[in-house]
């Protein structure tokens, strides 16, 4: 889907855990995240606290789509 | 009689009987006995080889934990000195197949041991893994692992003995993108000839250079104005609305849908749930959007960090999807998002 849909010159970040299928599905783009069932979320913490993180990694997301790259990057 | 080859099992925490979605999570461990496919395998051995035990661990702990499942495994490995390591079939599982594939890439690089394990044709552990380990096809379900079992047991087999294995098409491996000499009869410009004339009659012919397949889509250019930016939220996580109104499917999706977020703060439960079958539905069921993150980008939105968020919020299910499925997805959805104008998209997975 990420590969099929940057082929319309819509830059796409791929947020994901196993980053090595992000790279194997052609994103170029990626932000790993947290875990499998919960990419952009952490249970253990406060609510408070996982807003903050998940801000942070929007955030990286974001920085992504600003920033030209010439093939797979990871954003960490 | 010769002494017996070793063969050491590796299976998920499924397939090692303890447990499903909810076993994810576990740490891998040894046990001395042959738990689950392990256990049909020895008799597929034919008494020339025995297993010596199986190393169990849940596909969730593997895949975010790569190095410290690795550096466990790799040490019981070194312990029980297997001539052979068997791993799966993992079928068309992303995360198990990423498991096998891993582990077999560390074992046949770092111990030089021998890995068998078996994939469907999709799985993304396969291209990890092809040049280094010896991946069966199988089908894309469990259902095919009686015929997997016999297929890996004939090339364990081999490799424990130490015999040459035979072309991906008489052993039913998956061809691992070498080349090697044989003699044949004819010479090769006689050979080219027939295949020019075969090709020109329109007849069947088999090409000897096969060659592989690159699909790249170059990065679209960055946004430049991201205050002016309208960026949409897209997931194959399975993030549903309320009752899952177009049906999407849980596993092995046949169609994506959008649902309309311009009047809501977040994907909050109980509106929203995860339809996805898996992964552990616990943690995004109560909060959706830790797995789409509609909340934030709504907050960037208010801050005026970004322009907008994109009105639709697609959605479909990433397990056990087929790839040509998943372009026809993309294909749709990206479409859209162009006729709409839609400057940059997240995408998340779980």
């Amino acid at each position: 889907m990420v590969k099929e849909i940057e082929r319309f010159g819509i830059p796409i970040v791929h947020m994901a855990t196993i980053t090595t299928i992000s790279e194997s599905v052609g994103a170029n783009r990626i932000v790993p995240t947290v875990a499998i069932p919960h990419p952009v979320g952490n249970p253990k913490l406060a609510q408070e606290d996982e807003k903050v993180l998940r801000k942070e990694l929007v955030k990286r997301a974001l920085n992504a789509l600003t920033t030209e790259v010439s093939g797979p990057t990871h954003f960490e | 009689m010769s002494e017996k080859f070793k063969v050491l099992y590796y299976v998920n925490q499924f397939f090692g009987q303890v447990g499903g979605e909810d076993k994810a999570g576990m740490a891998p461990l040894f046990c001395p006995e042959k738990v689950g496919p392990a256990a049909g395998f020895e008799g597929l051995l034919k008494g020339a080889g025995e297993v010596v035990g199986t190393v169990i661990c849940g596909d969730n702990y593997f895949n975010e934990n790569k190095e410290r499942s690795l550096e466990f495994i790799l040490n019981v490995i070194k312990e029980q000195a297997p001539q052979v390591v068997v791993a799966g079939p993992a079928f068309n599982a992303g995360r198990y197949g990423m498991a096998c594939a891993e582990l077999a890439k560390a074992v046949v690089d770092e111990l030089k041991i021998p890995v068998v394990t078996g994939m469907y044709v999709e799985n993304p552990g396969v291209d990890i893994c092809k040049e280094k380990a010896i991946v069966i096809r199988t089908s894309d379900s469990a259902g095919g692992m009686r015929k997997a079992l016999p297929t890996m047991a004939a090339i364990a087999l081999k490799l424990g003995k130490g015999i040459e294995l035979g072309s991906p098409e008489e052993e039913g491996y998956i061809p691992r993108g070498m080349r090697k000499t044989l003699f044949v009869e004819k010479r090769g410009s006689q050979r080219a000839v027939e295949m020019l004339i075969a090709r020109l009659k329109g007849e069947p012919f088999q090409t000897e250079m096969p060659m592989p397949v690159f699909d790249q889509v170059n990065p679209a250019p960055a946004i430049k104005e991201l205050g002016k930016a309208t960026i949409a939220l897209c997931t194959s996580g399975g993030i549903v609305p309320k009752g899952n109104p177009d049906g999407i499917q849980s596993a092995s999706a046949q169609k994506w849908g959008k649902y309309d977020v311009s009047t809501r703060e977040a994907l909050s439960a109980p509106d929203f749930y995860t339809t996805h079958g898996g992964y552990d539905p616990v943690y995004a069921n109560e909060i959706p959007d830790r797995v789409a993150p509609l909340d934030i980008l709504k907050e960037f939105e208010k801050e005026g960090l970004i322009g907008k968020v994109y009105q639709w919020f697609y959605t479909t299910t990433g397990t056990g999807t087929a790839v040509s499925k998943a372009k026809e997805f993309g294909t749709q959805i990206g479409a859209e998002l162009k006729a709409a104008e839609v400057d940059g998209v997240i995408l998340t997975s779980t």
